[in-house]
């Protein structure tokens, strides 16, 4: 009588196609790819996969991006802790014009940034580091932060802080011991967030690194137009960057739903 | 809330307003400034003023690509958002599966721009792909590299594919937050199964929708790297979006005065079309 399941079933069955393409091709020889489609690996092959975690040019591409995307997370996540409690409960100078300029940085294009960040980081002198991407990311993740956190605080009642403060805490002891494991769910999910953009992206990622911080996604791009068609590897190199990915969602999983929903994202 | 007025909570906001500006206002100004003059490199210039924004406006070629991002953003707007919708919807509410649902659903979400652009270009590969092989099989003529509609369609699914789960997470969030007692009272007084949507879910939805709605337009105004990877901007000029073009001019001819002039138009048109849609939405809601 209910068939209300269809349709989940199947949009999870169209977002599995593209994906299931991509595992099966990852298993198969470059012979075998070029050669015709088969619906399975005909010789069942993990060379892909070898040849990604022996060989450094791949295998630090994974490295790279982690170490980027971890700290841009922890710095995007710290300040706007402060930033977003600022602004669901005090009323200052120029507070709501200041809000809406921290978001209009979310809506600027990275196309329009790619040049004059390159100049700018080069300039002092931090390009190609992991720290000029963690710093570039900020653009758009502090915005996003700051967003979700404010959506969060403002859900807290401010009988909370009054408490505290009458108690004798001092605004740090308070905000840390306090207020930060109060709001843990925001937080999760604003890390979240700033996991998955800066995870993601590749333009200001690729514009601003060229050797010891490449990420993986320009290894990539770089093998698919040097190495000729190494589809297999190509395809091996894709799956393994939707892991990182899967393993965050697997342990925000609930937080994504109830976060959404006190949240005002 | 009620707020209390305190200056010094500018402290609290100061770190976040040096970073941010650090990297959004020193590239904005050299934006600006390489708008308004002309180099022939050594890092001489030229003061040129207006010159750039007159020629870009006046561009066929400007026209052309902000033709077509209006129109692929208009049609993944009007795909995704029912869509979305009407999957938040008929999900499940409690037991196991949800967990299962969220987490295969948010996958896409997390795979990086240009892995999902080699997925789908290996994906729709006429010869050798899973859906190229099968259309053709099937007696389509499917050709991504080749023919213009099929290119359109193969860089529209492939949004629909990567970005509907976002919708899909924010509108079952906003369901969540309805109240049993809503639908009992609903079912009491005998509301149809539209009744409800309208009168119930949907409201209740507005909230999350318009963000939702926010978010999906800014990001597919700014895409760049799927069709990038997927068809280059081709086959000729017809998946050409507003991102690619801007940087073949200012990366591929290094033109870099139209290109900066290109990039404030660019980022106006954002700016003025998020305004007009976040201020229509307050002022409905204030109603």
């Amino acid at each position: 009588m209910n068939r209300k399941w269809i349709l989940p079933t199947l949009y999870i069955l169209f977002l599995m196609l593209p994906i299931y393409g991509l595992l099966t091709m990852s298993f198969k020889t470059t012979n075998e790819i070029l050669g015709g489609f088969s619906f399975f690996p005909q010789q069942f092959t993990l060379d892909n996969y070898i040849k990604i975690f022996t060989d450094p040019t791949w295998y630090n591409g994974y490295i790279n991006s982690l170490i980027y995307v971890v700290i841009n997370t922890v710095i995007s996540v710290s300040v706007a802790l402060p930033a977003a409690y600022a602004f669901s409960r005090y009323r200052f100078l120029g507070d709501k014009h200041l809000f809406f300029w921290l978001l209009t940085n979310r809506m600027a294009p990275p196309a329009v940034f790619a040049l004059p960040f390159f100049q700018l980081y080069s300039a002092i002198e931090l390009f190609d580091t992991h720290f000029a991407v963690a710093l570039a990311h900020c653009l758009f993740n502090i915005p996003l932060a700051v967003w979700i956190l404010e959506g969060f605080m403002s859900g807290i009642p401010k009988e909370l802080d009054e408490t505290a403060y009458l108690d004798g805490y001092s605004f740090w002891r308070f905000f840390i011991r306090i207020f930060v494991p109060t709001i843990a769910a925001g937080i999760g999910v604003a890390a979240f967030f700033c996991f998955m953009y800066s995870w993601v992206e590749l333009l200001l990622a690729k514009t601003l690194t060229s050797v010891d911080a490449k990420p993986i996604a320009a290894t990539m791009t770089r093998t698919a137009s040097t190495s000729g068609y190494e589809l297999g590897l190509l395809a091996a190199a894709g799956s393994l960057t939707i892991i990182p990915g899967a393993i965050v969602i697997y342990f925000v999983r609930n937080y994504i739903a109830k976060g959404f929903a006190l949240g005002r994202v | 809330m009620r707020k209390s007025t305190n200056q010094k909570a500018w402290w609290l906001v100061a770190p976040v307003l040096l970073l941010v500006a650090f990297n959004a206002f020193i590239p904005l100004m050299t934006v600006v400034n390489y708008s308004l003059q002309e180099t022939f490199g050594d890092n001489v210039f030229f003061w040129e003023g207006l010159t750039w924004f007159e020629q870009v406006l006046r561009s066929e070629r400007f026209h052309a690509s902000l033709m077509r991002q209006l129109l692929f953003t208009s049609m993944i707007l009007a795909i995704e958002v029912p869509l979305g919708i009407a999957v938040a919807l008929s999900m499940p509410r409690k037991g196991p599966w949800v967990s299962v649902c969220l987490v295969l659903m948010a996958l896409p979400l997390l795979i990086p721009w240009n892995v999902v652009g080699a997925m789908w270009n290996i994906f729709a590969l006429p010869d050798i792909g899973l859906l190229g092989y099968s259309l053709n099989s099937m007696g389509f003529d499917y050709n991504f590299t080749q023919q213009p509609v099929s290119a359109w369609m193969t860089t529209v699914v492939m949004d629909v594919w990567h970005w509907t789960s976002l919708i899909v997470l924010l509108c079952y969030a906003g369901l969540c937050s309805i109240p049993d007692a809503y639908y009992q009272a609903a079912r009491i007084d005998g509301a149809s199964g539209w009744a409800v949507f309208r009168y119930i879910q949907l409201p209740k939805m507005k909230r999350v929708l318009t963000i939702a709605i926010l978010l999906r337009f800014m990001d597919s105004f700014m895409i760049y790297t799927e069709p990038f990877v997927l068809t280059g901007g081709g086959p000729g000029n017809t998946t050409t979006f507003l991102s690619i073009d801007l940087v073949k001019i200012a990366l591929g001819q290094f033109d870099l005065g139209p290109a900066a002039a290109m990039s404030l138009i660019y980022f106006l048109v954002v700016l003025l079309i998020c305004w007009v849609f976040y201020t229509l939405m307050m002022r409905n809601e204030a109603q």
